[in-house]
């Protein structure tokens, strides 16, 4: 199809079979993991919902959360993107074809369903964000590495002279994602038949392999990938060039040199050797503005075409990410100081802090992009409503602003509380005390999070009415074919 | 080069699926803030330990290790001299002390909040399955400054200190020393010792059961004796909750609460602290 493409010669027949359902499976996966988030944050709130049973546990199902929305719904919304775009802007079809594509989607839905089985059946190697254990981990490595393969290979035979800038995002959280992934899961099995593994590396070095990990998840899983989709999206929303180039180089070079020294932040005021520490901080700081740099070529893309948010309410979700990343990326380097570490390490400022990133940077850009690209890919005219986008847009965001100015409250509160101390220097308050004190805002968490999987489940039933072709009866007359817009 | 019309600027001329971009420069602010941060990471890197070499710091000499024991330090001198006269008073003498009474006050509620709170709660309320409440007059080994000293310090039932106090309720039916039908009566009598039996003659065979057996140490009607630890069973509050089905599996298994002893872990001016503490958590009574 690639209507909106300009380009002199027809274009080849891209793969789009397995990235429909890589997208339908974006959507999925994000409604089963803003659920599971519901469900913890509700057990946080009223512990009486643990159910007693093990496999229900807070402890259990925390991973299952965790890893449904930044692997199975992140890493879904990331495969159909990257798919997608690196396509189109290569002006090649993908590197191995419908095979290629359909063993890269069965692998990974494969990879999700056999992570989540083994947490709630307790099988876990105790890395946050890396839970797998070592079958699973091998599993994922294959399909990373065919992935790679496709992405990389369709670059390889592109019909552009150069190579579009979402797709250097898109390529550096491949490979980095790839190192992380077989570097912080190197473990000894006890055995072949057996689940269980051990670790290379103990004590602060694997604590300090693991945040190298963690960090880095962050940095190349949810920021680089999700500013390529960013990179091709809002363009292509605001239909206006990349606002600049030079700052898209400087960034991207700039971000992915600095964030990966930026990990040790993570375990400030531990037996982390204090070098490594003062390192991980002064690196996050200057994380800053490379991390800006896509603040700015988003947001300035949209110069001369701002009038588009009153029409658009799926380029508003682009927008509203562009906004919470820069949020959360100052957020971040603040954090990263020592001396604002001391207060906020352990508590529920960074619980919030995350959710700023992953619900506002993560889950909006995902969203704009899928409501960009369910047309595109069914060839529809447009979404079935596009009052049901802005519905989900207006529930999702106050769904965030509960969600992060509670934990805002909560965690600094618990950090206040942890420290004070009376004119003797005796500490003021016992730790249940502040669980205590925590107990109202843990239930405005669960609020925005019940907010938010709301907007999602609005959005999947958008979608379904779009996948069967109807449009809203009330306003078909008043949407403009999309395949009339001129490039 | 093409020019974008709305802004100005050329492009790069380069073109994918429809997308182009500007050759817009960097912006200045975004360009300056970014040296200052790499500054201030230069001369971070000068002040603070950043080498991967032993020993190595920077100039100002900070390390973790040298920073928590000045801190440490610190704080023991500020409190050092009125530790001092704590430790060196009987606790009638911090009592009679505004000074060393404010301060056990305020150290012995931070030293509850942080070993006491797990069992005992917060407010010193207890909770359900032996783990008494101090907040009440209610006292099983004495409400006394001295006797609550004492519990703090030795323990209850615990093999670690010598001086733990100690006492045992006998496993009445698992050890054979009553039936079932027999225990069973005691419990009967027990009820009725608050006015909740229903069964008035086995309140009765128990009344001589319990003479027997349980009077020894809880008395002959049940006022509870804490010379031996042996709760009063003719009020309202239970250590082991107080219905029929409690107080026989009381009776048929016997019960031993455990507390372990605090000297040897606390400071013996923090025992002190927290007795004062505890003694005026509602229930203290005088010597």
């Amino acid at each position: 199809m690639a209507i909106d493409s300009a380009t002199a010669q027809p274009p080849p027949t891209y793969v789009e079979d397995a990235i429909r359902a890589f997208t339908i499976a974006t959507m999925f996966w994000g409604c089963v993991g803003f659920l599971m988030g519901v469900v913890i944050a509700l057990q946080l709130a009223f512990p009486l919902l643990n159910l007693d049973l093990e496999w229900t546990t807070f402890g259990r199902l925390r991973p299952v959360h965790t890893s449904a929305v930044i692997f199975a719904f992140g890493g879904n919304a990331l495969l159909t993107t990257s798919l997608y775009i690196v396509q189109r802007t290569c002006r090649a079809r993908l590197f191995g074809g419908d095979d290629m594509a359909w063993f890269l989607f069965w692998g990974y839905q494969f990879f999700i369903v056999m992570a989540a089985l083994g947490y709630v059946l307790g099988v876990t190697q105790g890395k946050e964000y890396a839970e797998p254990e070592w079958y699973v981990d091998l599993w994922l490595t294959l399909v990373w590495v065919l992935y790679l393969v496709a992405f990389g290979g369709t670059l390889v035979k592109r019909e552009e002279p150069h190579i579009y800038v979402a797709n250097w995002f898109f390529l550096a959280f491949i490979i980095t994602v790839a190192i992380l992934h077989i570097g912080n899961n190197l473990a000894l099995p006890v055995s072949f038949g057996h689940s269980r593994s051990y670790g290379v590396a103990s004590g602060v070095q694997d604590a300090m392999i693991q945040w190298w990990y963690g960090h880095n998840a962050v940095g190349f899983f949810l920021t680089a990938g999700f500013l390529g989709i960013m990179y091709y999206l809002i363009p292509k929303q605001a239909d206006r060039p990349v606002y600049s180039y030079r700052l898209s180089i400087v960034h991207f070079w700039a971000l992915i040199f600095l964030y990966i020294w930026a990990g040790p932040h993570h375990l400030h005021y531990t037996a982390l050797p204090d070098w490594a520490q003062t390192l991980g901080m002064v690196f996050s700081i200057m994380l800053w503005m490379p991390s800006w740099g896509g603040m700015i070529n988003g947001l300035m893309t949209l110069s001369g075409a701002w009038d588009k948010l009153r029409t658009d309410p799926a380029l508003r979700f682009s927008v509203a990410a562009v906004g919470f990343y820069g949020m959360s990326t100052f957020e971040g380097p603040v954090m990263s100081i020592k001396a604002v570490n001391a207060l906020s390490h352990y508590t529920d400022w960074t619980i919030g802090h995350v959710h700023s990133g992953a619900m506002g940077w993560v889950g909006f850009i995902t969203f704009g992009a899928v409501y960009f690209l369910v047309p595109r890919l069914w060839n529809r005219p447009a979404m079935y409503s596009t009052r049901l986008i802005s519905w989900h847009f207006w529930i999702a965001t106050l769904g965030i602003v509960l969600y992060i100015t509670a934990m805002w409250v909560s965690g600094i509160m618990q950090g206040l509380m942890w420290r004070a101390t009376d004119e003797f220097g005796f500490l003021q308050f016992s730790f249940v005390e502040t669980v205590a004190a925590m107990h109202p805002y843990y239930v405005i968490r669960a609020l925005g999070g019940i907010m938010y999987l709301s907007g999602a489940l609005i959005m999947a039933y958008n979608m379904w009415r779009t996948i069967r072709g109807e449009v809203e009866p009330a306003r078909a007359s008043a949407i403009p074919a999309r395949t009339v817009a001129a490039e | 080069m093409e020019k974008d019309a709305v802004t100005g600027t050329a492009t790069t001329g380069h073109e994918w699926d429809g997308l182009k971009e500007l050759n817009t420069p960097l912006p200045r602010w975004w360009l300056y803030t970014f040296y200052v941060t790499i500054v201030f990471a230069v001369v971070w890197v000068a002040l603070y330990p950043a080498l991967p070499i032993w020993g190595a710091t920077g100039i100002t000499g900070w390390t973790a290790r040298g920073a928590l024991p000045a801190e440490m330090e610190r704080a023991r001198a500020a409190n050092a001299p009125i530790m001092a006269r704590i430790n060196a008073a009987t606790l009638p003498e911090i009592m009679a002390d505004p000074a060393m009474r404010a301060h056990a006050m305020a150290g012995g509620r931070a030293a509850f909040a942080a070993n006491c709170t797990g069992c005992h709660g917060a407010g010193g309320q207890g909770a359900p399955g032996g783990f008494p409440n101090l907040a009440d007059d209610d006292w099983i080994w004495g409400g006394s400054l001295a006797a609550i000293h004492e519990t703090i310090a030795a323990g209850i039932r615990n093999d670690e200190n010598p001086d733990a106090r100690n006492s045992l309720m006998p496993r009445f039916v698992a050890d054979g020393l009553l039936t079932p039908a027999e225990a069973g009566d005691v419990t009967e009598f027990v009820l009725s010792l608050t006015r909740r039996a229903t069964n008035t003659a086995a309140a009765e065979r128990g009344a001589t059961l319990f003479e027997t057996n349980c009077a020894s140490c809880h008395g002959d009607r049940g006022e509870g004796n804490r010379d031996v630890g042996a709760p009063r069973l003719n009020d309202a509050i239970w250590l082991y909750g107080g219905d029929r089905a409690a107080i026989m599996r009381s009776v048929a298994l016997g019960r031993g609460g455990v507390m372990p002893p605090w000297s040897g872990r606390l400071d013996p001016a923090v025992i002190k602290m927290l007795a004062v503490y505890i003694h005026a958590l509602g229930g203290g009574e005088a010597e």
